[in-house]
């Protein structure tokens, strides 16, 4: 039951603020409070190359680079260091069978940190 | 066996990259021709895939082809078109054939070519696809699954010095190299200070990447306004357009403007190479190279 209402509750209360896709992997804190899902190419590792002269989007040119904003908002925000220095971390790609699921049960269960059984980071900054 | 790794690895030489043209049509003709006007100025030159978002004939087959004619590949792969299923299927691909180096890029967005309702796909990013690369070469697949032997590749890629936010841009670098990348093509960068602060800057936090910045030869003040307007992470600055518009000849300032850069690029730290886009196709490609020094090598060809 409690499993069905969390996504619900999640999206309700994320949503507004950060415009959650409900990936059900929540990396926000690594990324200043700044949802990367919202980013036209859904990258995890931004930003990419096409960043405009004004920190604008290549592909949505009204909106700021959400890779931008996350890079100026863990500069700024008042965001404990070990969230700040995960910023640059490579972190995995998205696991589609999370998808609509409660990145909070996932965190929980840890099921949010199972990676490709292949997967490995060399030379991380911890 | 790629010249590219030995002359970046085990030499000091300079390296020279360049762009293959899209190939629609014409056949092995086509390639056989243009392999022939890169082949003397260049050590390896990038097998596109799908470059702005536009089709063309793909990226494995090109580079297939190219060495075929005597021009060692570097064999893009972007992350626009092909889930992770399929980019290491490509990777693979290009192992059987031979093709060592690879060139993982995210890749313009759909909406930047001529059929922009097509689905986007990103299930990967560059940094990801980097690292997939550096596993497939430890003999195994994403999942785990073993390769044997495993493919041997030399992986490089890119990364855009002179757009915002600058100074993450080279902690990027720095990911991309603990990912794998053992080179980085840089975007076109009119900046030349942004330029020498992105090469100062990884040359302190990675000092083994090799760095390749990228020059373009275009026809005028035209052709670089173009790029300023059109092409999303490049910036002309008007300086720069307003020499070229009022020069007598633009045609020739743009080239003198173009190789200044060359020049300043090729004094900074880290970097290890140029790379060359050609948007004029005549035969200024030619004193171009003789003007940097460079003398044409014979043409070997192995068919
Ligand atoms: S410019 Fe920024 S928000 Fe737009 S696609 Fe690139 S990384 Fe994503």
């Amino acid at each position: 039951m409690l499993k069905k209402l969390l996504p619900f509750v999640e999206h309700a209360l994320k949503a507004p603020v950060w415009d959650c896709r409900m990936c059900g992997q929540c990396v926000l804190h690594s990324t200043g409070m700044t949802c990367p899902m919202t980013c036209p190419k859904t990258l995890r590792n931004g930003p990419c190359g096409g960043v405009r002269e004004n920190g604008h989007c290549e592909v949505i040119p009204e909106m700021q680079c959400i890779w931008v904003k996350a890079y100026d908002r863990t500069i700024s925000l008042p965001l404990p260091k070990v969230w700040k220095q995960h910023y640059n971390e490579l972190r995995p790609p998205v696991d589609m069978q999370l998808q609509g699921t409660s990145s909070w049960v996932n965190l929980v269960t840890k099921r949010d940190q199972q990676v490709p059984g292949g997967w490995s980071v060399q030379g991380s900054e911890h | 066996m790629s010249v590219l790794r030995e002359k970046l690895e085990n030499s000091n030489d300079v390296v020279f990259t360049a762009e293959f043209p899209s190939v629609d049509g014409g056949g092995m003709a086509s390639v056989e021709r243009n392999a022939a006007r890169l082949a003397p100025w260049f050590d390896a030159v990038n097998a596109t895939d799908n470059p702005a978002a536009h089709a063309h004939t793909s990226n494995t087959t090109t580079a297939i082809a190219m060495k075929m004619y005597g021009l060692e590949p570097i064999m893009q792969i972007v992350c626009r078109d092909k889930n992770r299923l399929a980019i290491q299927s490509d990777m693979m691909g290009a192992s059987l054939h031979g093709i060592t180096n690879l060139s993982l890029l995210t890749g313009d967005d759909v909406t930047a070519g001529d059929e922009p309702e097509a689905r986007r796909v990103f299930d990967i990013d560059s940094a990801q696809a980097i690292n997939i690369a550096r596993i497939l070469g430890e003999g195994k697949y994403l999942s785990g699954r073993p390769i044997k032997p495993a493919p041997d590749f030399y992986l490089g890629a890119v990364e855009n010095a002179a757009a915002p936010p600058f100074d993450y841009r080279i902690q990027r670098a720095l990911k991309k190299y603990r990912a794998g990348a053992k080179f980085l093509q840089l975007q076109i960068c009119f900046h030349p200070d942004r330029l020498e602060a992105f090469c100062k800057g990884v040359a302190e936090v990675a000092p083994d990447l090799k760095l390749i910045p990228t020059v373009v030869l275009v026809k005028g003040a035209k052709g670089l306004g173009f790029m300023n307007d059109k092409v999303p992470g490049i910036d002309v600055p008007v300086s720069f357009l307003a020499r070229v518009q009022k020069a007598s000849d633009p045609s020739v300032e743009v080239i003198k403007l173009t190789l200044e850069l060359a020049r300043h690029a090729l004094t900074l730290p880290g970097v290890r190479g140029l790379h060359i886009t050609d948007f004029r196709h005549d035969d200024s490609l030619d004193s171009f190279m003789n003007d940097l020094g460079r003398t044409p090598k014979r043409q070997t060809t192995n068919r």
